[in-house]
């Protein structure tokens, strides 16, 4: 098992009487793209909030590279190195574009709470922010208002934000929700420019995008995973074509 | 440009102030001083880290009880015991204030804050620490002496008009570089969404209970020298009142600005002393002004001014 970044066992969770996760263990590998699809309320977007620390699991493991985070609070994972996006945008909109990139690198630098510098004085922080702006395109949009990017835009500062903390895994829930055709293409080359630098983690319902983008691709249906792996064998095998795609598996 | 001007101004106007204007006005620009401080402070947690907060009135008056508490009877208290002991007895009770009640968010927090400030003003009211329900009388105001000899007397007014000026600009420093510095910046960024700031690796709580403690320590600060001003503490001193004044102040003044709060102070301090000589109901007059200023001002009065003069800082 070479190179895995992010390792979750035996992960379960309950929301009241609901079981939404059910004993799941994945692996997200170095420089790749895992994406997870199912049906709505099949627990995808639960699987990355136990990942990411937003919640808390029942039972099971979450361990980035050899460190155990399973317990680790959000904050905690995410200077470990953990990045994430939410489905519903999530940026500081009332601050500059810079600003909310600025932000994400400051959280990651040496001394993210300094109290007797300004906050621009970091020249490192600052560089990183400006790089991550150019790498997610948005580049001539830093000195704009956050919350007055269009839709798309303000999706890719989620990626610029994530990619100025220097994560080593980004977990994406439903990155390309709510946009247009040409902005889904624009989002996809970026996903996939993520790919030399970090592992990520995409949770996507346009199947398209994510036949495109996967490398591997796990399915889960009802809080279980049902079937992970090449995107091609998982496409063939017959619980998923039964459970999933909604063909009889048997011919 | 005009914004360096007018800062110049006033700053030239408040330490001419003493030489030029009657003793009574400057024992009242004292109390805006003072009062101000206590508004910077609640702002650094209500405008920049969003966090409505009513029990600064027990962290203020608190500071003032204990300067009653270290007086003794028939001499001056020394200030460079008795003043830290105060902050840090606020700061104390901020931490322990904070550390419960920013576990909670929103109208929550408000309440809770509530609660232990009420917590305070009934352990003074309701025991007899200090005088009980009566309040205590602190009849010599501190000093600084050295080998029985006096270096520093707060009891000379011009002296404590200086003392107060310094600890506001010491404060207005303080406030605007906490602001502008990292700390300040993940503090605002918390205000304005906390799970991203979470996902981005802020340690929320840990920013949030430190600027809770640091505005403690600047009330305590306030509420020390108000009660050396006064000479006199009470439970009504650190009541839920103080609180609710202190945060008109802010409103007035404007939140997301550093010294609007001190502008704010200003405003009401001298709204109430004008309306007090012209009607014998000013309270009712005073009410509606302040509804006025808060509806046709959402903002405060600061940023309009800053706008003015060209400029959106403060």
């Amino acid at each position: 098992m070479a190179d895995v970044v992010l390792r979750a066992e035996g992960l379960d969770r309950h929301f009241g009487g609901v079981h939404a996760v059910r004993e799941v263990s994945l692996e997200v590998r170095a420089s790749e793209i895992h994406a997870v699809i199912g049906p709505n309320g099949a627990g995808k977007s639960t699987l990355i909030n136990l990942l990411s620390g937003d919640l808390l699991p029942d039972a099971g493991t979450v361990r980035l590279g050899e460190s155990d985070l399973s317990r680790a609070s959000p904050n905690m994972r995410a200077r470990a190195g953990i990045g994430r996006s939410y489905q519903k945008t999530t940026i500081f909109p009332r601050f500059s574009v810079f600003e909310n990139v600025r932000l994400a690198a400051q959280a990651h630098a040496a001394s993210p709470l300094a109290m007797v510098r300004g906050a621009n004085a970091d020249v490192a922080v600052s560089r990183h922010a400006a790089d991550a702006l150019l790498r997610a395109g948005l580049a001539e949009r830093a000195k704009v208002m956050a919350s007055s990017l269009s839709h798309g835009e303000q999706r890719q500062l989620e990626i610029a934000m994530v990619l100025a903390t220097g994560a080593r895994v980004v977990l994406l829930d439903e990155p390309l929700a709510g946009m247009s055709p040409s902005e889904s293409r624009g989002m996809i080359d970026l996903i996939l420019s993520l790919r030399p630098h970090c592992a990520v983690l995409l949770v996507e319902h346009d199947m398209d995008a994510v036949f495109e983008l996967a490398d591997r691709l796990t399915v889960m249906t009802d809080g279980r995973i049902l079937a992970t792996g090449e995107p091609q064998d998982v496409r063939k095998d017959p619980a998923v074509r039964s459970a999933y795609l909604g063909e009889d598996a048997a011919p | 440009m005009t914004r360096w001007i007018v800062a110049v101004v006033v700053v030239a106007a408040a330490v001419a102030l003493p030489s030029i204007a009657p003793l009574y006005y400057v024992q009242f620009a004292s109390k805006i001083l003072i009062m101000g401080i206590a508004a910077l402070a609640l702002n650094l947690v209500v405008g920049h880290g969003g966090l409505v907060s009513l029990c600064h009135g027990a962290l203020f008056g608190l500071a003032g009880y204990v300067l009653a508490l270290t007086s003794p009877r028939y001499e001056a208290a020394s200030l460079l015991l008795s003043l830290p002991l105060a902050v840090i007895a606020s700061m104390i009770a901020a931490l322990v204030f904070g550390v419960l009640a920013l576990r909670t968010r929103g109208i929550y927090f408000i309440m809770v804050t509530l609660a232990f400030g009420e917590m305070l003003f009934f352990l003074f009211h309701d025991t007899k620490i200090a005088g009980g329900s009566d309040g205590a009388f602190i009849y010599f105001k501190p000093e600084i002496a050295l080998a029985g000899r006096q270096l520093f007397d707060l009891d000379k007014p011009m002296t404590f008009y200086f003392t107060v000026l310094a600890c506001a600009a010491v404060t207005i420093a303080f406030v605007a570089m906490l602001v502008r510095s990292p700390f300040g910046r993940a503090l605002a960024a918390a205000r304005d969404n906390e799970k991203r700031a979470l996902s981005l690796g802020f340690p929320v709580f840990r920013v949030r209970l430190t600027a809770f403690v640091l505005s403690g320590a600047l009330a305590g600060l306030a509420g020390y020298f108000s009660a050396a001003q006064f000479g006199f503490v009470a439970p009504q001193t650190l009541g839920w009142h103080v609180s609710a004044t202190v945060l008109v102040m802010v409103l007035i003044g404007g939140q997301r600005s550093v010294v609007g709060p001190l502008l704010g102070a200003a405003v009401l301090l001298g709204l109430e002393e004008v309306l007090k000589a012209s009607t014998e109901y000013w309270k009712l007059a005073e009410g509606f002004i302040v509804i006025l200023l808060v509806i046709l001002l959402p903002h405060g009065l600061w940023p309009m001014l800053a706008r003015r003069a060209g400029d959106t800082h403060g």
